[in-house]
């Protein structure tokens, strides 16, 4: 563009002409009325019409002036055009047209900041003040938005109301309007919040604290949750749809506070509908719903976890109950009992995974609540009893009827390990299924693999010094598989003490890891005394420093009884089968002669007998025939004896030792405790009463929940066998005593 | 757990808390050599009198003797207390060198003097600090086995009735009620004969408001503050 030096300079005066004509120009064609278009050569002059005057030398240089006919355009044009067609109409249409004016008012801005760029090239850069931009914001800001946003405000929000209320409304319009207010803001939030989302947070605050009330009072729990997470899903999208979305953490806050805090209380204890019956009633979709709504508020969930604890408790204690009830003449039914807990955990623990999304809290609850009725007794048994009992059925039974597939095996044993997370006296358990396993090992059919695969299972969620012991029992067994085979080698080699005929399998026990057993000193028959000297001569080829200790309660015996009618094979424990053998030599002995021969212990005796002469089977006759054994009896070989079956298996009752289980128990729990508080002295070396306590109760607590008073009386112990001593200054401290 | 191996040389008799014997001093007097060598034969004619001649060393007879010179029952607590004194080791028997202790000590050498000083004896056992040795004392010396921890029921209700009985009168009686009821302890031991003395100390008798299960009293104090409690009820 060529511009001559020489022309005329141009006065303010006739500029301002120009630049007024341009004016009315431009502002009909953006309000639409009738006009041509600027041509390119008429874009371009006004252009070069202020150019021309700023670069004009003194005293014709206008910048200054035309900075100021700027702002007076604008502001005449807002005060004078924009103002007044905004303020005739109301409602909504006041909402469109100020929303037309706005447009129109950018668009102005725009054309006019192109005609007067030069300024804002030059001047407006070298004296730092606002750009013609700026300007034209703040012009409209200061003539138009503030005397009006007050009322399009209400405006706004009354159509809010009505659009909360169910009735369609013009959102493009809202999302204008708002828009409006966060850009006269110029930069910051400051307009859009304080002449506009103060009020419509005011505004949703009392309209949702309005319907809490109602709703609360006339709908069930259920009923009101839907509505709740209706009315958030709806303020969600208000806000996407005008909102800004500064205003929806504001927003949602708002709702939840009216409509889930303040009627919490009310609405999860309402009856018949709230927690408590939802759990009641197996109404997963509603307490998903509840955590949902709750979830997100802080502490929120607390008392749906109570609700949720007290409810799996008093189901779990009512399992107990019906099993108590049940238990005829003091015997559960455990098989039944076990498999409904793991029922219930099953399910509740869906529950926590499902409706509550694996929170914590509610993993937390359901621990508390089967912590407390998986340790109560049932007719006198444990929990840890039931539990090794209901192992040692699942293991049988899978033994002997290999059509259980084992994946579900596998299952149950998962879910036993878990149940056994819950039971405190975890020690008991141990010692409990010790005995049974080695029942079953020694004396039936057991699946190496099963076996195995619990105590993989026990060792890896309680470590390995639980499930050492009865790993060592099953090796035992494999070991003693080769074992056998190496005797039979031996006596096929070895002439000598081939044991007259009779079939004889030993299996060797690693002492520490079986149950200790009662020995006795019983006279075994000749025939049986030769089978043992046979086995001792290898075993002591086989290995040194080894001492057998022979346990004849556990042994079997396979005899054949000649009766008159026809022999018959007996499957007997080798105390019955040293019984019978007695016979062999003479036809009568009396209880006294058969104490004396044998060498058995009355309590012994006096069973052996009664499984021979006064059960099922009468293999000896008893003199007098009653029911009971008594030491002035005599017996005598019952040759009139006979059966259908060839064979017949007598077994012996085992005794009951639970007792002697829970002795055992108490009795290692004492030297756990011992070596606890020892071991905690010689770390800490000087330790008030409360706390060793409280840590002694913390390392044992792993395996069981040691009693606050035999704590106490182990540390008496331990001070009068010199590991400890009292402080003299303070008798409430323990000190070590090196 | 097998009971801890001796590590520490045999402590037989020694007292378990140090000794806090009252030292008074010998009264410095110019001629003392002459009249300390003096007053040890006297001590030591006084020593023979009562003495075993064959085991010399005064026995329970000889003790008896001693205590009717004395107008002193045998089961006195002045006679346990003037044990104390000499550092006695062994119950029913004092030693010419215990004799000499105890003697010098107390500043007798006849046994018109010895009696006219049990008055004072007593009143310096039972100052606090020596009262809490002397009660730590009469336990120990009713040990007679070497080893032995502990002393039957009969004998410490005795003891607690000799020691106590003229401070604690209730607590004793009631302490003594009960360890005659009860069945769990058929022992008591030196930690436990300790606590009955910190308890009559400590706690206000007879309404008890003041004892704290959750603290570390011997686990015998706890059941007998639980069965008090019953009785009370």
């Amino acid at each position: 563009m060529s511009s001559s030096q020489s022309r005329e300079p141009i006065t303010i005066e006739d500029g301002i002409k120009l630049i007024d004509a341009a004016v009315t120009k431009l502002t009909r064609i953006i309000e639409g009325k009738p006009e041509p278009p600027f041509l390119p050569e008429e874009y371009i002059g006004n252009y070069t019409i202020v150019y021309n005057m700023c670069i004009q030398k003194p005293p014709h240089d206008s910048s200054g002036p035309l900075y100021e006919k700027y702002g007076a355009i604008l502001q005449a044009y807002d005060k004078l055009t924009i103002l007044p067609s905004i303020m005739e109409k109301h409602d909504e249409y006041m909402l469109r047209e100020l929303s037309r004016w706005w447009e129109i008012n950018k668009i102005m801005v725009r054309w006019l900041s192109h005609f007067f760029y030069y300024l804002d090239r030059y001047y407006i850069a070298r004296n730092g003040i606002p750009s013609l931009t700026v300007v034209g914001m703040t012009c409209f800001r200061d003539h138009v938005y503030e005397k009006v946003h007050f009322n399009v405000k209400q405006v706004v929000i009354a159509l809010i109301h009505k659009e909360r209320e169910g009735q369609q409304i013009d959102r493009a319009l809202l999302k204008n309007v708002l828009d409006l207010f966060v850009q006269n803001g110029m930069g910051n939030m400051e307009r859009y919040e304080k002449d506009f989302e103060d009020f419509f947070l005011t505004e949703t605050n009392s309209y949702y604290s309005r319907k809490a009330s109602r709703w609360i009072q006339e709908d069930s729990c259920p009923e009101y949750m839907i509505k709740a997470e209706e009315s958030l899903k709806k303020e969600k999208e208000r806000v996407s749809h005008y909102l800004h979305s500064d205003t929806e953490p504001k927003l949602v806050a708002n709702v939840q506070t009216n409509l889930l805090v303040s009627v919490a209380k009310q609405l999860l204890e309402k009856e018949n509908s709230g927690c408590s019956a939802l759990l009641r009633d197996d109404k997963t979709d509603d307490l998903s719903r509840m955590y949902r709504l709750y979830h997100a508020i802080p502490e929120g969930l607390e008392p749906v976890a109570v609700a949720f604890r007290l409810h799996v408790t008093a189901e779990g204690n009512s399992l107990i109950k019906q099993a108590e009830d049940a238990a005829t003449s003091g015997i559960v039914e455990e098989q039944v009992l076990v498999r409904k807990i793991i029922d219930l955990h099953d399910k509740y623990m869906a529950y926590v995974t499902d409706c509550f999304q694996n929170h914590t809290l509610f993993h937390k609850s359901l621990k508390e609540a089967f912590e407390i009725f998986c340790n109560k007794k049932v007719a006198g048994s444990s929990s840890a009893e039931m539990l090794a009992t209901f192992c040692d059925n699942l293991f049988k039974k899978a033994a002997n009827d290999k059509s259980n597939d084992d994946s579900t095996i596998e299952s149950t044993i998962d879910n036993v390990v878990k149940l056994l997370d819950y039971i405190s006296d975890k020690d008991l358990f141990a010692e409990f299924y010790r005995k049974k396993l080695a029942r079953r090992l020694l004396f039936g059919k057991f699946s190496d693999d099963h076996e195995r695969s619990i105590l993989t299972k026990l060792k890896g969620q309680f470590g390995g010094q639980f499930t050492s012991k009865m790993e060592g029992m099953v090796t035992d067994m494999q070991l003693g598989k080769d074992q056998q085979t190496g005797f039979e080698e031996y006596l096929k080699n070895a002439n000598t003490g081939k044991p007259k005929g009779i079939d004889f399998t030993v299996t060797v026990l690693t002492t520490g890891f079986w149950p200790s057993y009662k020995t006795s000193d019983l006279n075994l028959p000749l025939e049986m005394v030769n089978c043992i000297e046979s086995f001792k001569a290898h075993y002591e080829i086989k290995t040194n420093h080894r001492r057998l200790m022979w346990i004849y309660s556990l042994g079997n015996c396979n005899l054949t009884a000649r009766f008159d009618a026809k022999p018959i094979e007996l499957i007997v424990s080798t105390y019955q089968a040293a019984v019978l053998c007695a016979f062999n030599h003479t036809e009568r002995l009396t209880y006294q002669e058969l104490i004396d021969q044998l060498n058995l212990s009355h309590e012994d005796l006096v069973r052996v007998l009664h499984s021979l002469s006064c059960a099922k089977y009468k293999f000896l006759k008893k003199e007098p025939a009653s029911k009971t054994i008594s030491k002035t009896d005599s017996f005598e070989f019952n040759s009139k004896f006979t059966d259908k079956m060839r064979r017949i298996k007598v077994p012996l009752p085992p005794v009951d030792d639970r007792k002697k289980v829970v002795e055992d128990v108490d009795k290692d729990r004492r030297y756990a405790i011992d070596a606890s508080l020892v071991r905690i002295m010689k770390s800490r070396k000087v330790l008030p009463h409360q706390q060793l306590v409280s840590e002694c109760v913390e390392q044992l607590s792993r395996m069981f929940k040691p009693d606050i008073k035999m704590i106490k009386k182990r540390i008496e112990d331990l001070i009068s066998r010199d590991y400890l001593e009292r402080d003299t200054e303070n008798p409430n401290t323990f000190k070590y005593v090196a | 757990m097998p009971p801890r191996p001796a590590s520490k040389p045999s402590r037989k008799r020694s007292n378990p808390d140090s000794v806090t014997s009252s030292a008074t001093g010998p009264v410095p007097s110019a001629s003392s050599k002459k009249k300390s060598s003096k007053e040890v034969d006297e001590t030591d004619k006084l020593f023979d009198k009562y003495a075993n001649a064959s085991s010399g060393v005064i026995d329970p007879e000889g003790i008896e003797k001693l205590c009717s010179s004395l107008e002193v029952p045998h089961t006195d607590i002045r006679i346990l207390m003037l044990a104390w004194r000499m550092k006695a080791e062994r119950q029913g028997y004092f030693t010419k060198a215990e004799w000499r202790i105890g003697l010098k000590a107390l500043k007798v050498d006849t046994i018109g003097k010895l009696k006219k000083a049990l008055p004072e004896l007593e009143k310096e056992v039972r100052e606090p600090l020596n009262f809490r040795d002397f009660y730590a004392y009469a336990f120990q010396y009713c040990l007679t086995e070497d080893k032995q921890k502990f002393l039957d029921i009969e004998t410490i209700c005795q003891l607690l009735d000799m020691v106590l009985g003229s401070t604690f009168r209730a607590q004793v009686d009631y302490l003594i009620d009960y360890l005659k009821i009860q069945k769990d302890y058929k022992v008591i031991n030196m930690d436990q004969w300790r606590g009955f003395y910190r308890f009559c100390n400590e706690i206000s008798f007879p309404d008890m408001t003041n004892y704290n299960l959750e603290l570390a009293w011997p686990s015998i104090h706890d059941d007998f503050f639980e069965w008090l409690r019953e009785k009370q009820a």
